[in-house]
């Protein structure tokens, strides 16, 4: 009985600490399914988590926060769009800089708010009913924020949409071959713009996430690196939006696992836990059979120019 | 503007060929007067020419000729920069793709536009403006099966397109334009991924939409498919029109001295005298492609001394890792290659290269150059690891200049100067830069692949004169090409591949399209066993 | 018709741009971010003119000043020169800022634990920050180019792998005897610490050490094998396999050169300034980070990487005159580095293209479609 305890409680948190991560990626696969890498996730999550935190303690509304943090996601998102997508500059370059960027200014706007706690944070909320289930229950359904319930139920709609909708269709189409979608009709550029303001907002959220919720306090760089495991798990679940929730909470399975051994290890190296395994994971898929073949989209990274010599 | 000699699309010409059509008086389509010029040259100029309802009518003309950008404006991908389209008489402005086929004018361009990863369907669905919302190609699915059977196009709508073979690639496309109601169907050198038995069936579809009263645009450079399929035939040399004639006007020669401008002379092709030596020989090679599947399978051959070897076939049959095996860019998993006797199996790149293998690729502005680098540099691309361009670890580039002079001189590279960037260079001229560097060194074994595609009329003719160069020097060389008539025009042998295997090996003097069309197509010819029972031990390795 | 058109003027494609265009385009990118910059200043009711003025006198014309920009652009030019390099192979090291870690921690652990003899130590220390350096990126480059995994995100990954192994080493088995409050190991032996400019903080050897190396990687690029090679492989990946490259080969040496010059800077830091292995965030101010964009400005040559080193060299030493002088938030200079990079990408276009005046007879044949058939 102990034993299933130690397995729902850590799932539990997984779930928990898996739910940025969740957010992020997702964005991620959708921008990268049109063809636009994104290195700027870190910085468009660390503007959310600030200007989700800012405008949470003034208004004393965490929802509002996670509404502007969405949209500042989504702004930061379209410098990227416009230097890579209309400029076609050098995607890591524009992504990198943004990162930049966007550690400079969240930590410039949120000096003054460093070590405060959040006024009114954002509560677990537990589901009626399904609570009560036995194991996924305590797991899935007890004092979760509504963000963790809401990520799973974005992840297999964005699922639906890629596959079985016209809109995933034309998307899919942009980030594999943009001459055909263009030649379609389709406006490869818009497009394009949508889906990286898109992962922005998707980032901005993720950033207030952790901001208003699961540690509802602002401090320098607290995303400590979370965007570039988003990154990474957009490669591991190979572009696709329900294996990224596996992802994710494999993810945080890892990360709370090496939690418990605190006692064993020095905490400095369990945190850094978790980097180690990106780079396992991103190896192990890389030594998979279907990466090579089924992996990124076949123009991921490459600027669209229509053919006029 | 002085006199020039070409074939005015005048009163005259329409008088004579169109009066007599049965079809409506303005034709479906008509082109007038379009220029289109692209930095340093006019791609078009002044083109215009008609085509009718339940008419083929063909563009001929070489490559560079300026057919594709014409068809590139009337499918709305690039504007003209004088003239107008008329459409049933009407003139039209086309601002995209979409509004072409809004239209009803259908391209089916040279590279397909298809999304690899996709399905048939949704390929087809993507341009569709009653496309549903949810699950978009249900509906379509049905409509596919039965439209490809009325035309003889079936395809499986719930394959990706990554699994179909070219010739299936350009059936999607086809129903694709069918499917989004095209009128005017402009097909883009629709056989070159094709066998000729392929390219049969593709005629017999083409007669089928003209007997519908649907009107086709057949691009091509191939004088015989053009006399078998189209009515009217308007030949472009140089962006411009040379003549608009009817098929029953038209013959072979006058076509091809419109579209080339004068008389072609055949390469000079001294009488063959290989010697039974053999430069190089494969046994029992096989290997894997990208994807992991057996490309070629069980390949056994010889290129003799002072021999060419023709490899004909189908793209995507296993000419690329053949390429690539005898080159040292892919590993075979069984089997030996020797070369002059000894194994070079295990070689890599560069050991081939020393040994004296030289290779002319047929992506040459991608694989053959770094376009960011200069002349020079190119030139030395291979041969900088060895003297005299290495000093050590140093590269000597006063050693380089002269070398790249000489280069520069003898095989007319036509550069502002050596430090110039290759991607600066045409065609021609990057062609050329790559003979003089792979040739240079004397090489025993020359692999070309595709090394005319593209080339002018010119540089075509240097391009074969430096190959026979080589073979009556006593090099073997290996070409690999889609042009039949340049494979018999060149080669003493001709081997056939399909599917990774060898289907037949002929002397080009008994070569000829029927025989070597079967084989393409994967009949195989008797009498090959011999070369398939070369054991290991006989070669000696 | 687009408006350009309608003026006379059409956008065309540069083959190459000019040095000289690369220079102005570069320093217009600049000029652009320090604009913003200043508004900002003005925004923190700093009169930009005035702070920028403050910041010139007490850097630029200040010899102590001087030196505290030199001794910041010390590891900047060494991470950035092996930046340069590694981007012009087109592998994207994001990890530099571990890589300087990985030197330091191997120039302490050889300073503090080591029984060499004193005038070895330099040496030293120096070796085996390069050689610890540049094995934390030969992980990531062998994983590239055998696997294909992804090396900006595994670099970026042994960043803070490296800062966890220093936090933790400090915490830990190297805690030094007297650290309570803050975590430090203990200090280096004096006679191993690396002279400095008279009373200042400038350790020359640290700077001469990356003078040499921008002048090495240069000779490399342009006169030796190997130079050739890595650039064929920045260029054209698909040419350079045709040209018989190996990829393994030369992308392992030019990481450890790219890595190892990272690592150097570490030793710098530590045996030059600190004198001790400290918290990872003070060993290094993001240098590894701020070298991505010394080397981005420096476009590819590695002497220009000594002004773009020491310019960013410049920002980084007026965050601290913005603190004490104009009590601005010295947080920044983390903007500035953003928008300098910003605005360098924003610039890139004009490099590609130019605008051209169109031929007359062009004009005339836009206003009036074939008017002039006069043949």
């Amino acid at each position: 009985m102990d034993f299933l305890d130690l397995l729902t409680s850590t799932s539990a948190r997984a779930l928990a600490f898996s739910t940025p991560l969740l957010w992020a990626a997702l964005g991620e696969i959708y921008a990268e399914r049109a063809g636009v890498v994104n290195l700027g996730v870190e910085g468009m999550m660390i503007l959310g988590a600030v200007a989700g935190f800012i405008v949470g303690q003034t208004s004393g509304s965490p929802l509002l926060g996670l509404v502007l943090a969405a949209g500042v996601g989504g702004v930061a998102a379209l410098v990227h769009a416009f230097i890579a997508v209309t400029l076609r500059a050098n995607q890591y370059v524009s992504g990198l800089a943004l990162t930049i960027f966007g550690l400079g200014l969240s930590g410039l706007l949120g000096r003054e708010w460093v070590g405060q706690p959040l006024v009114n944070s954002m509560t677990f909320v537990t589901v009626p009913v399904l609570s009560e289930v036995p194991v996924l229950g305590p797991v899935l359904f007890t004092d979760q924020y509504l963000l963790t319930y809401a990520g799973l139920v974005a992840a297999a709609l964005l699922w639906f949409v890629l596959h079985h909708t016209r809109l995933g269709m034309t998307l899919r189409t942009v980030g594999e071959a943009p001459v055909a979608a263009d030649v379609a009709g389709i406006n490869v550029m818009a497009v394009r713009y949508g889906a990286v303001a898109f992962g922005g907002v998707m980032a901005g959220i993720a950033g207030a996430y952790l901001s208003v919720a699961y540690r509802p306090s602002w401090g320098e760089g607290m995303t400590n690196g979370m965007g570039w495991i988003a990154l990474a798990m957009a490669i591991f679940a190979l572009w696709d939006p329900l294996r990224a929730v596996g992802a994710a909470f494999l993810f945080g399975a890892f990360f709370t696992l090496s939690f418990r051994l605190q006692n064993v290890f020095p905490p400095e190296l369990l945190t850094l836990m978790p980097y180690v395994f990106t780079i396992v994971a991103l190896t192990l898929v890389a030594l998979g059979k279907g990466a090579r073949s089924f992996g990124a989209p076949a123009a991921l990274g490459q600027p669209y120019q229509r053919g006029e010599r | 503007m002085p006199f020039r000699r070409r074939f005015v699309y005048s009163d005259r010409v329409e008088a004579t060929s169109f009066s007599s059509e049965p079809h409506s008086k303005a034709p479906l389509l008509s082109m007038r007067d379009i220029t289109k010029r692209f930095p340093g040259v006019v791609a078009n100029d002044r083109v215009s020419f008609e085509v009718r309802a339940g008419e083929v009518h063909a563009l001929l003309g070489e490559n560079g000729a300026g057919k594709t950008t014409l068809m590139n404006i009337l499918y709305g991908l690039y504007h003209p920069d004088e003239g107008d389209v008329y459409l049933s008489g009407e003139p039209v402005r086309l601002v995209s793709p979409r509004d072409a086929m809004k239209r009803g004018i259908g391209l089916v361009a040279q590279h397909f536009h298809l999304a690899r990863r996709h399905t048939v369907a949704e390929n087809i669905a993507l341009g569709l403006p009653d496309t549903p919302m949810l699950f978009p190609t249900r509906a379509l699915e049905r409509r596919l099966t039965e439209l490809g059977e009325r035309y003889g196009l079936a395809v499986d709508p719930k394959a990706r397109i990554w699994q179909l073979s070219p010739g299936e690639q350009q059936r999607v496309e086809i129903l694709k334009a069918l499917v989004q109601g095209a009128k005017i169907l402009i097909l883009d050198e629709p056989t070159s991924v094709l066998t000729p038995q392929e390219a049969d069936r593709l005629f017999a579809v083409v007669r089928q939409m003209r007997a519908d009263g649907e009107a086709v645009i057949f691009i091509s450079h191939k004088l015989d498919e053009v006399m078998e399929i189209a009515d009217t035939i308007t030949v472009l040399r140089k962006g411009r029109v040379e003549g608009t004639l009817k098929r029953s006007e038209a013959n072979p020669s006058k076509l091809a001295r419109l579209m080339v401008g004068r008389d072609v002379a055949n390469p000079e092709r001294k009488v063959a005298s290989p010697s039974e030596e053999s430069v190089v020989r494969l046994v029992g090679v096989w290997c894997k492609n990208a994807r992991g599947v057996d490309a070629l399978k069980d390949l056994s051959f010889e290129v003799r001394h002072g021999e060419i070897l023709g490899v004909a076939g189908v793209a995507g049959n296993g000419q690329g890792e053949l390429i690539e095996i005898l080159t040292g860019l892919r590993k075979p998993t069984h089997g030996r290659i020797a070369l002059d006797g000894g194994d070079i199996t295990p070689l890599g790149v560069k050991g081939l290269f020393e040994a004296g293998v030289a290779h002319i690729p047929e992506d040459r502005n991608h694989i053959g150059i770094v376009p960011s680098m200069s002349v020079a540099e190119n030139l030395v691309l291979r041969q900088y690891r060895y003297k005299p361009f290495a000093k050590g670890m140093l590269l000597d580039w006063s050693a380089v200049t002269g070398f790249v002079q000489d280069a520069i001189k003898g095989y007319e590279i036509a550069t502002p100067s050596k430090d110039t960037i290759a991607r600066l260079l045409s065609g021609g001229n990057v062609q050329k830069l790559i003979l003089a560097r792979e040739l240079s060194g004397e090489p025993k074994l020359v692999v070309a692949s595709h090394p005319t595609y593209g080339l002018d009329v010119s540089a075509t003719a240097l391009t074969h004169r430096l190959l026979l160069e080589q073979r009556e020097r006593g090099a073997g060389v290996l070409l690999v090409s889609e042009d039949l008539e340049e494979l018999m025009k060149l080669s003493d042998r001709i081997m056939v591949l399909f599917s990774g295997r060898v289907m037949g090996v002929v002397e080009s003097t008994e070569a000829d399209r029927e025989r070597l069309g079967l084989m393409m197509a994967g009949v195989q010819e008797q009498g090959l066993q011999k070369h398939q029972d070369l054991s290991v031990t006989e070669m000696g390795i | 018709m687009s408006l350009l058109e309608r003026l006379g003027y059409r956008l065309e494609q540069r083959p190459v741009p000019p040095g000289r265009v690369v220079f102005l385009v570069t320093v217009g990118a600049i000029v652009a971010a320090l604009i913003v910059t200043g508004i900002i200043f003005s925004l923190f009711g700093v009169n930009p003119f005035y702070a920028y003025a403050t910041i010139a006198e007490r850097t630029l014309f200040n010899f102590r000043g001087f030196t505290e920009v030199v001794r910041k652009s010390i590891p900047l030019l060494l991470a950035g020169v092996g930046l340069v390099l590694a981007f012009r192979a087109q592998f994207w090291n994001i990890g530099a800022e571990g890589q300087i870690l990985a030197g330091a921690v191997a120039a302490t652990g050889l300073a503090l634990f080591v029984p060499l003899p004193v005038w070895l130590m330099i040496p030293g220390m120096f070796l085996a920050g390069f050689l610890a350096g540049g094995l934390w990126g030969l992980v990531p480059a062998y994983l590239k180019v055998r696997l294909g995994v992804n090396e900006i995100i595994t670099t970026l990954m042994l960043n803070y792998v490296a800062l966890y192994i220093v936090r933790w080493l400090i915490n830990g088995p190297w805690k030094g005897a007297s650290a309570t409050g803050f975590s430090y190991s203990d200090k280096f032996d004096r006679a191993i610490w690396l002279p400095t400019v008279g009373t200042t903080r400038l350790h020359w050897p640290t700077l001469l050490l990356g003078l040499v190396l921008a002048l090495f990687v240069a000779l490399l690029l342009s006169r030796m094998q190997l130079g050739f090679e890595i650039r064929m492989m920045g260029q054209s990946p698909e040419a350079a396999r045709y040209a018989g490259v190996n990829f393994l080969r030369t992308t392992l040496i030019l990481v450890l050169f790219s890595a190892g010059a990272a690592g150097l800077a570490g030793v710098g830091e530590v045996a030059g300034i600190h004198h001790r292995l400290i918290e990872p965030n003070s060993i290094s101010l993001g240098y590894g980070y701020t070298a991505i964009i010394v080397a981005l400005l420096a476009r590819g040559s590695p002497l220009a990487a000594i002004l773009s080193a020491l310019f960013m060299g410049l920002v980084f030493a007026s965050g601290d005159i913005m603190k004490v002088a104009l009590r601005l938030p010295f947080q920044i200079t983390g903007v500035i580095n953003g928008l300098i990079l910003m605005f360098v990408i924003c610039a890139e276009p004009f490099l590609r293209y130019r605008l051209v005046r169109l031929s007359a007879e062009h004009r005339r044949g836009l206003n009036g479609r074939g008017v002039e058939s006069a043949d």
